[in-house]
């Protein structure tokens, strides 16, 4: 277990550090030239060249790249901002705040967001999955499997206002949304952040309910599951003490690889009901390219998202023991 | 539930009838392409103590039959027919509750493939500690106690170590004694062993066979064994049913079928395998055809598309009428042939395979079953020994 965690994060190192360098690249490639738009409609030559030399942007590019990756670790000094302490993820072009602080402050809303969905999502989906397989071929099951489809071809820049001017203006039974931090109040961040946990695991919900439905009928026609009956077990112990096991494999695999849409769908989530997380920072630095706010972004992002696949490896060998981590 | 008396049916005459009576039994699957008769029509005793060998093709109905005696066909798509009486109780009509405190305690079974039979998810202690804990309502502490007893008594070695194995930890053999360990936890009057032996090797095979063998003999379970191994059969059941496309071919003691087999199904099964005491260069005959559909099953016996002699019995008898077990009870078997001339064509098969022996040079005939009963397998003590060290 240990030797498979060392091994798993040493892994996701190299990742990030490929991660980085290549959207660094990439970013750092497009024609806009930053500087430029730092310097104004007026811009002299000399004025130019003294911003490009003070954003540190007259080195080499793999010279910008290892100042930007070694500050991360020990921090650095800008000509323009001054000190930037480690963590370092560069200065704002756009909002010349600390990247990384502006990160740590919009994270608890996006976590929030993301952590709240995943909730919903694995708990919807996964119940009604069950009840649709438990009553399968009846009209429970065909309505749960009815509304999985409905569900999973909604949109959430289409549900969300659309809800929002239902249960928020015109019956007035939810807050607007917004954030609550939930340390200030518990019972505000909650009734704040439902709305858009709700329309943001409306499409995931759906899929997870054909999800367990499937597995579970499948897992239900296993030979072990055969056996547990021979044995004298009831339908219910059955249901969930052996097929429910082997029918979550699965779902926690493909929950793994949803967790990046999910990111992406946080953003989109963010932007309807105008949330202030790390969702609105990442649309707002594409419009200014704002470089070191994208890399930071991008990077944090990546981070989590490889971070959380590990905790699902985890989770994976806790559920089927014939998974070994080592 | 009432007892029922016996004494009036036929072939039950003696004392108030047999431990378990399958009658009449019928079991249809309701599928896309129509209705498939599984099971048609069966009928079969098993006393106390003793052994049934089921034998037959694939497809012939042995296992359906058994599942139809534990109820555990699916009931959207399934509609089973006749009666299945267990000491006086009528299992086709009885409740689910009932069923479900029958299972694993009065009656348990044992599967072909240990590997997929038992769950991947849990302990083989607490797979088999909970059908302990189910139907005796035992705690934790003593379920698990019994397990291991359970496990020692398969002839597990170190079961209070491999308790808390998982069943991928195990290799096959013991998967398969711990799933007879789990089958016999309650001490149940009836074992259905479903092909027991045939995911196994050859020498884990005869073990697990005379492991099950001992086991009766100290508890005086009856069991039914299914296989398609009429060598399973001659070494460990009492008695045989044949059964060919849902229906009882023919019924007898082991050494009445195997030694005087009167059902031309019965005489292709034994000639088509391989015996050690005659010589390599007999060929085998195998049964030809295939067997038949039963969503669509063969008017009159349904054995005549395959069999060798269908006019012998008359111009349209075996095409037109379905033949039933005669006489009703001992040995008897489904066919329209005399006795004289099932003799008769006994005796020229096995002239024929005899002259057959001069004039063809096949070699390709296999003798197996020389290296049974060698103890305790290396492998099995192997794989014993791994599985911890994660």
């Amino acid at each position: 277990m240990t030797s498979f965690l060392v091994r798993r994060v040493a892994g996701a190192l190299v990742i990030l550090l490929i991660i980085s360098a290549i959207t660094f690249y990439l970013f750092y490639a497009i024609p806009r030239d930053p500087a430029r738009a730092f310097c104004g409609k007026i811009c002299q030559p000399e004025t130019l060249a003294l911003i490009r030399h003070n954003l540190g942007m007259d080195e080499p590019l793999f010279v910008q790249y290892w100042h930007w990756l070694v500050g991360i670790f020990v921090g650095r000094e800008f000509v323009q901002f001054g000190e930037c302490p480690a963590p370092c993820l560069g200065y704002s072009f756009a909002t010349q705040e600390p990247v990384f602080g502006a990160i740590v402050d919009r994270f608890p809303v996006t976590l929030s967001l993301t952590v709240g969905a995943s909730v919903v999502i694995l708990a919807f989906g996964i119940l009604t999955g069950m009840i649709a397989a438990w009553k399968v071929g009846q009209p429970l099951d065909k309505v749960a499997s009815a509304s999985s489809v409905i569900g999973a071809s909604l949109q959430i820049y289409f549900v969300g206002p659309l809800l929002a001017f239902y249960l928020v203006d015109t019956m007035q039974l939810i807050p607007r949304p917004s954030y609550v931090p939930i340390t200030e109040s518990p019972l505000e961040w909650f009734t704040h952040l439902l709305l858009p946990w709700v329309v943001l695991s409306i499409i995931f919900t759906a899929n997870y309910t054909r999800m367990t439905r499937s597995q579970m009928v499948e897992q239900l026609a296993e030979d072990y599951v055969r056996t547990a009956r021979a044995k004298g077990m009831s339908n219910r112990a059955v249901f969930f003490r052996f097929a429910w096991r082997g029918a979550m494999i699965p779902i926690v695999t493909i929950f793994g690889v949803d967790l990046a849409t999910l990111l992406g769908g946080a953003i989109i989530t963010e932007q309807t009901f105008s949330l202030h997380g790390i969702g609105e920072l990442a649309v707002r630095a594409v419009q200014n390219t704002d470089l070191p706010m994208l890399l930071g972004v991008t990077i944090v992002g990546a981070a989590a998202i490889v971070l959380l696949n590990i905790v699902v490896d985890v989770l994976y060998a806790f559920i089927d023991p014939r998974v070994r981590l080592g | 539930m009432t007892t029922v008396s016996w004494s009036g049916e036929p072939g039950t005459s003696r004392g108030p009838g047999p431990f378990l009576s399958v009658r009449d039994l019928s079991v249809e699957f309701s599928t896309e392409d129509g209705i498939v008769h599984a099971v048609d029509g069966l009928s079969f005793d098993l006393e106390k103590g003793t052994t049934l060998g089921i034998v037959g093709e694939s497809g012939s109905g042995k296992s359906v039959t058994n599942l139809a005696i534990l109820g555990l066909h699916d009931p959207a798509h399934t509609k089973i027919g006749g009666e299945i009486w267990l000491e006086g109780e009528e299992l086709i009509s009885a409740g689910a509750g009932t069923m479900e405190k029958l299972r694993g305690n009065r009656v348990a079974m044992i599967f072909q493939d240990p590997l997929t039979a038992l769950s991947p998810f849990h302990t083989i202690g607490r797979q088999i500690g909970e059908v302990y804990r189910k139907h005796k309502g035992a705690n934790k502490k003593d379920a698990r106690e019994r397990a291991i007893e359970m496990l020692r008594r398969v002839g597990i070695p170190q079961p209070e170590r491999r308790v808390d194995s998982y069943p991928h930890e195990f290799s096959g053999g013991m998967r398969q004694r711990a799933m007879i360990a789990m089958a016999l936890v309650c001490d149940p009057d009836l074992l259905i062993a479903d092909e027991p032996t045939t995911a196994l090797d050859v020498t884990v095979q005869a073990q697990i066979l005379d492991l099950l063998k001992e086991l009766q003999q100290q508890f005086g379970t009856s069991i039914i064994l299914i296989t398609h191994d009429l060598g399973v059969v001659a070494n460990t059941a009492d008695n045989v049913l044949v059964m060919y496309a849902g229906r009882a071919a023919e019924r007898g003691t082991v050494r009445e079928v195997l030694r005087e087999p009167q059902h031309p199904y019965t005489w292709g099964l034994l000639s088509s395998m391989p015996r050690l005491n005659s010589s390599v260069d007999v060929p085998l005959m195998p049964v030809r055809g295939t067997p038949p559909s039963l969503l669509n099953p063969p008017s009159g016996c349904p054995f005549h598309p395959r069999c060798d002699y269908p006019r012998l019995a008359g111009p349209e008898l075996c095409f037109a009428q379905r033949p039933s077990l005669s006489p009703e009870t001992g040995h008897g078997d489904a066919c329209y042939l005399t006795l004289g001339q099932k003799r008769e064509l006994r005796t020229a098969r096995a002239a024929g395979t005899a002259s057959a022996d001069d004039t063809t040079q096949s070699g390709d005939t296999v003798q197996c079953g020389d290296t049974v009963q060698s103890g305790d397998t290396p492998q099995d003590k192997d794989t014993a020994q791994t599985g911890d060290d994660a």
